[in-house]
């Protein structure tokens, strides 16, 4: 099972309907003591969905004053698989500039700036990926598969190393898919992106799936006690 | 490389899909949207516009449904439209599935209320629908609303500026004058907004075959292309326009599907 988690911003269903086609139960968690209490409670909490729909100031704040920032932090620190959609990619990077400037959870040294007047923006619709680098996470992804991008800002990674998958638009490479460790970032929306968008859905689903078996138990944290779990449908 | 875009639209009268047979008011039930949404994600449409023209609230409500039926079975990015003139209604489609939703008659009575849902919502689910008439007297492209029946005496290019500052992310731009006729798309139209604003255009109204997607995609500099009736007739199919496209060196998103 995989924890959303809810930045109070966007619609999560058509990302939990993403997982469900893939067969993978989703769980959505809007407090770090509803996710602390969850991982205590189940045993099949593998991964955890970093959603993003909305501004990085304010997806920032929503972490820290939800408690899902210990969660996100606790994640990277312990290699817990993590993904993070489209905005939620963006907060792995060190720094945004939108609307000013936003320090971010920096897993991937790097800036995230708005896209040059010379292309329309936002950068919408299905956009052709390069793989450069094999992972787990793209087995099955060819070359030339498309994805579906909606953003107006792209991060501009520091470390060449952590780019698995990168897209073109205009002059301007935009980094698809990022990876450090068991931490993941997809720039486009895997949910909306057809078959191949499922593909890589799935790939996340089984990297969480084997980290669990190996390190699931001792990952967990204790019990928080009490508290319901939330969930949307 | 981005790909321009084929978008399938279909209308939703409570809760089922209608066609347009000749103009305007004759419509006939077309039967099941998600099984229509279904066929048409398979035959590789690049995304699905809805727009709801049910009159009343309940009419409303089931298209809603229709919305999240919808939105949970396919994975491609799903619009919504029709009747959205407030925050809550742009909030309700899209907490009902809707990736994006689209307001037309509403952003020109209140503007601010683009500058709200983007603010709310992220600008990249903020689409202005623009119905554009040639007015002789004016000498320019008008913005029609209600549906195309009042005109507004406001410049389409002036209105297309407007709605882009205040935070749309992309704007659906349909050629009153040709929708329907199956005649193809205002190339001039299309080409005017789209050099004039630095957020994506989809053109609509006119398609009647593969030739005027490639025209629209070339000539009109439009991003993406909106079709009904050509696809409801199966005058033509999505696969048969991509393919065409394809030939003639527009980049589209191409997969297996397609090639079978």
């Amino acid at each position: 099972m995989i924890a959303v988690l809810d930045l109070g911003i966007g619609n999560l269903s058509s990302v939990r309907s993403g997982f469900a086609r893939v067969g993978e139960d989703t769980v959505v968690v809007d407090k770090g003591e509803v996710y602390t209490a969850l991982a205590a409670e189940r045993k099949d909490l593998t991964g955890i969905l970093l959603p993003g729909v909305g501004a990085f100031g304010d997806a920032m704040f929503q972490l820290r004053v939800s408690g899902l920032l210990g969660v996100v932090r606790q994640a990277i620190r312990e290699g817990r698989p993590l993904l993070g959609i489209c905005l939620g990619m963006q907060l792995l990077f060190s720094i945004s500039e939108e609307h000013g400037s936003n320090v971010g959870l920096g897993v991937f040294p790097g800036r995230v700036v708005r896209f040059p007047n010379s292309v329309k923006v936002p950068h919408m619709g299905w956009n052709d990926l390069t793989v450069v680098k094999d992972h787990p996470l793209l087995r099955g992804v060819r070359r030339g598969d498309y994805v579906y991008f909606v953003h107006s800002y792209y991060a501009v990674p520091q470390e060449p190393e952590h780019l698995l998958a990168a897209a073109q638009y205009g002059n301007t490479q935009v980094p698809a898919v990022m990876a450090k460790g068991s931490t993941f970032g997809v720039q486009f929306h895997p949910e909306k992106s057809g078959s191949v968008g499922g593909l890589i859905l799935a790939n996340f689903v089984e990297i969480c799936r084997a980290w669990y078996a190996a390190h699931g138990e001792e990952g967990r944290p204790d019990a928080g006690g009490g508290i319901s779990l939330v969930s949307r449908d | 490389m981005l790909t321009k875009r084929i978008i399938p639209c279909f209308d939703v009268l409570d809760g089922r899909v209608v066609k347009h047979v000749g103009f305007l008011e004759n419509r006939r039930d077309a039967g099941d949207p998600i099984e229509l949404a279904e066929e048409y994600s398979r035959e590789g449409a690049d995304e699905l516009v809805l727009l709801d023209i049910s009159a009343s609230e309940e009419g409303r409500l089931a298209t809603h449904r229709v919305v999240s039926e919808v939105a949970n079975r396919i994975n491609i990015p799903l619009t919504v439209g029709g009747g959205v003139s407030t925050v809550d209604d742009v909030r309700a489609l899209l907490l009902a599935g809707a990736d994006k939703v689209s307001m037309n008659t509403g952003a020109v009575r209140n503007p601010q209320l683009i500058k709200e849902a983007a603010h709310r919502f992220g600008e990249q689910c903020v689409v202005v629908a623009i119905d554009a008439n040639l007015n002789q007297h004016m000498g320019k492209y008008e913005v029609m609303i209600q549906g195309g029946k009042v005109g507004t005496g406001m410049d389409v290019i002036t209105w297309a500026k407007r709605v882009a500052e205040l935070g749309a992310g992309e704007i659906l731009l349909t050629s009153f004058r040709q929708d329907g006729t199956r005649n193809g798309y205002d190339l001039i139209l299309t080409r005017l907004v789209s050099e004039a604003v630095n957020v994506p255009v989809i053109a609509s109204g006119g398609a009647g075959k593969k030739e005027h997607f490639w025209q629209v995609l070339t000539d009109g500099k439009a991003d993406a292309a909106l079709a009904a009736s050509v696809f409801h007739f199966a005058e033509t199919s999505i696969g048969q326009v991509k393919s065409y496209l394809r030939q003639k060196g527009v980049p589209v998103r191409w997969s297996a599907v397609n090639a079978g």
